[in-house]
């Protein structure tokens, strides 16, 4: 052990060669100018899908929502309604910034920057085709599992510095939210990084190529699935998890006071959330950029080698697989960001303490026994998993621990929410 | 060549936390600004504020956090086993399910001392 003096000295010994060092620093900075020019690259990229796909979902949301309540939905910009979040977007950018005079200014200023830039890297670390990841690294699921839980400062941050008391409410009871359902998402991917054995996300889309039968969200660890599915939800302060932007109690939660481009960016971020978040559910459980039916369907029809050998364009066959793979990836993940939107039509809000209880009572137990078992079989029960008859005996009692876990969450919703029906009744007789 | 890693990553994080610093300067130079008394006070549903918005919160929230480090640092401890488990065999097995059975029952042990009732 390094005892305090050595600690000391060495230090001494660094400081009078520091600024040597900061010059041959510098004299490798040329080197590094690639990787600047390419993270500008990426980076747009990602801004770029970030903020298109925050509008096509915003406006998706709100269809999918007045279809359920049977109206029509924004109809009146563009063909549909299709301009219309468009439009909110030119408005709130023109609209005036409204702060008020008690207010962190600073802060205030700080927080919706906060909450906006982990989406934006998350973006470039999830692969939406073998060649479209913007940033591949071998820890990418720790990397985005660090970068989502960086929002909650932001939410917190908010909440205090609006100077408001139903904000500050509304951001402490998102963040106890956002960090008590961390662990169950966290522990939920430990299942698939155990049967996968790596981080990287596409090493594990890589081991899902086989088609339905391997994908993990079907019989290799649905368990998982539901979990994260369930957590993520939380996470990312969806209904039936919105108690932070409960609108009947906190007026709008940690943005009440949040007005013009600063609104936006909470509204931007929190959407493009979702998508990243059904993106990797879509990447780590149902087989990413591949079809259902094993690899590529243009590979395994032949039609990439038929379009280079027989029609000569090298490059067209080259891009086809890789747009593929980008449909693939796209058409799962709105498959997963439209489930989210009839969840909100569906379910009812919790109450705070049901909402920390699930986390911390069901979840966590279940997310621990689900790793444990999934450890077991990796063990003992591998080929007998990943043998084709077999797997259908498996898959069918895994359907059904699904189908009942779900049924029972919804019945447990309905019961409390029928509770809470009642008592109130009750108080008024 | 694409150039991927680290290295990018550090310059996708600088442009991130730059960009929406962007967007707020750009909104502030094409908007329209006329402050007022009434406008400028904290928004409560409308009528005046009463008290000091800086309110004291409960202390479940604190516990909560508790919690949540000691879970969270368990779930760093899960991930090199689970990255290294292909190679551990039945002993790593065992030991994991000993080690998820103390931290059970210290989850066991704050649900019984009432941590996790949230009134």
């Amino acid at each position: 052990m390094m005892s305090t003096t050595s600690w000391i000295t060495s230090i001494a010994d660094i400081l009078p060669k520091l600024p040597q060092m900061l010059w041959d620093w510098w004299l490798t900075l040329p080197d590094a100018v690639p990787a600047f020019t390419v993270g500008l690259i990426v980076f747009g990229i990602a801004a770029l899908m970030g903020q298109l796909a925050a509008i096509v979902m915003v406006l998706m949301e709100r269809k999918v929502l007045s279809w359920f309540t049977q109206r029509k939905g924004p109809n009146r910009v563009g063909p549909l309604g299709a301009l219309q979040t468009i439009a909110d977007g030119v408005k709130l950018l023109f609209k005036e910034d409204i702060m008020n005079d008690a207010q962190d200014k600073f802060l205030f200023t700080l927080a919706p920057a906060i909450f906006l830039f982990p989406v934006f890297v998350m973006f470039t670390l999830v692969p939406f085709s073998s060649t479209l990841i913007g940033v591949s690294l071998p820890v990418g699921l720790l990397a985005l599992f660090a970068l989502s839980s960086i929002s909650v400062i932001g939410v917190v941050l908010a909440g205090w510095a609006s100077n408001n008391k139903f904000s500050l409410l509304g951001g402490m009871r998102s963040a106890a939210q956002a960090i008590s359902y961390e662990i169950p998402l966290v522990l939920s991917l430990l299942g698939v990084v155990l049967l996968t054995g790596t981080m990287d996300l596409s090493k594990i889309i890589e081991a899902q190529r086989g088609g339905l039968l391997h994908w993990f969200g079907i019989f290799l660890a649905p368990v998982s699935f539901l979990i994260f599915y369930t957590a993520s939800l939380a996470e990312v302060n969806r209904v039936p998890f919105d108690l932070p932007e409960a609108e009947s109690e906190l007026v709008g939660g940690y943005n009440t006071e949040y007005s013009g481009m600063k609104f936006a960016t909470f509204f931007l971020a929190e959407y493009a959330g979702l998508f990243i978040i059904s993106a990797i559910c879509a990447a780590v459980f149902f087989g990413g950029y591949y079809s259902p039916f094993g690899g590529l369907i243009v590979e395994q029809t032949g039609f990439n080698v038929w379009l280079a050998n027989t029609l000569g364009v090298h490059q067209l066959a080259q891009l086809i697989p890789q747009a593929e793979m980008l449909l693939w990836m796209l058409s799962k993940t709105y498959v997963f960001v439209y489930m989210a939107m009839l969840i909100r039509g569906t379910l009812p809000r919790l109450k705070p303490d049901e909402l920390m209880g699930f986390s911390w009572k069901f979840l966590l137990p279940v997310a621990l026994i689900n790793v444990l078992m999934i450890a077991f079989v990796k063990l003992f029960l591998m080929d007998f998993a990943l043998n084709l008859v077999s797997a259908w005996v498996y898959l069918g009692i895994a359907l059904l621990i699904g189908i009942f876990g779900i049924g029972g969450f919804c019945l447990w919703i309905s019961r409390s929410f029928t509770k809470q029906l009642q008592s109130r009744l009750l108080k008024q007789v | 060549m694409i150039l991927t890693g680290y290295p990018v990553l550090f310059v996708v994080l600088l442009f991130a936390a730059l960009f929406p610093f962007l967007l707020f300067v750009v909104s502030q130079l094409v908007q329209y600004q006329s402050p007022s008394e009434m406008k400028n006070s904290p928004y409560e549903c409308g009528m005046l504020a009463y008290g000091d918005a800086k309110i004291r919160f409960d202390v479940k929230f604190y516990l909560y956090a508790l919690l949540f480090i000691l879970f969270d640092i368990e779930t760093v401890f899960l991930y090199p086993w689970a990255m290294a488990f292909g190679q551990l065999g039945v002993l790593a097995l065992v030991e994991m399910v000993l080690f998820i059975a103390i931290l059970g029952l210290g989850l066991v042990y704050a649900w019984r001392k009432g941590a996790l009732r949230w009134q």
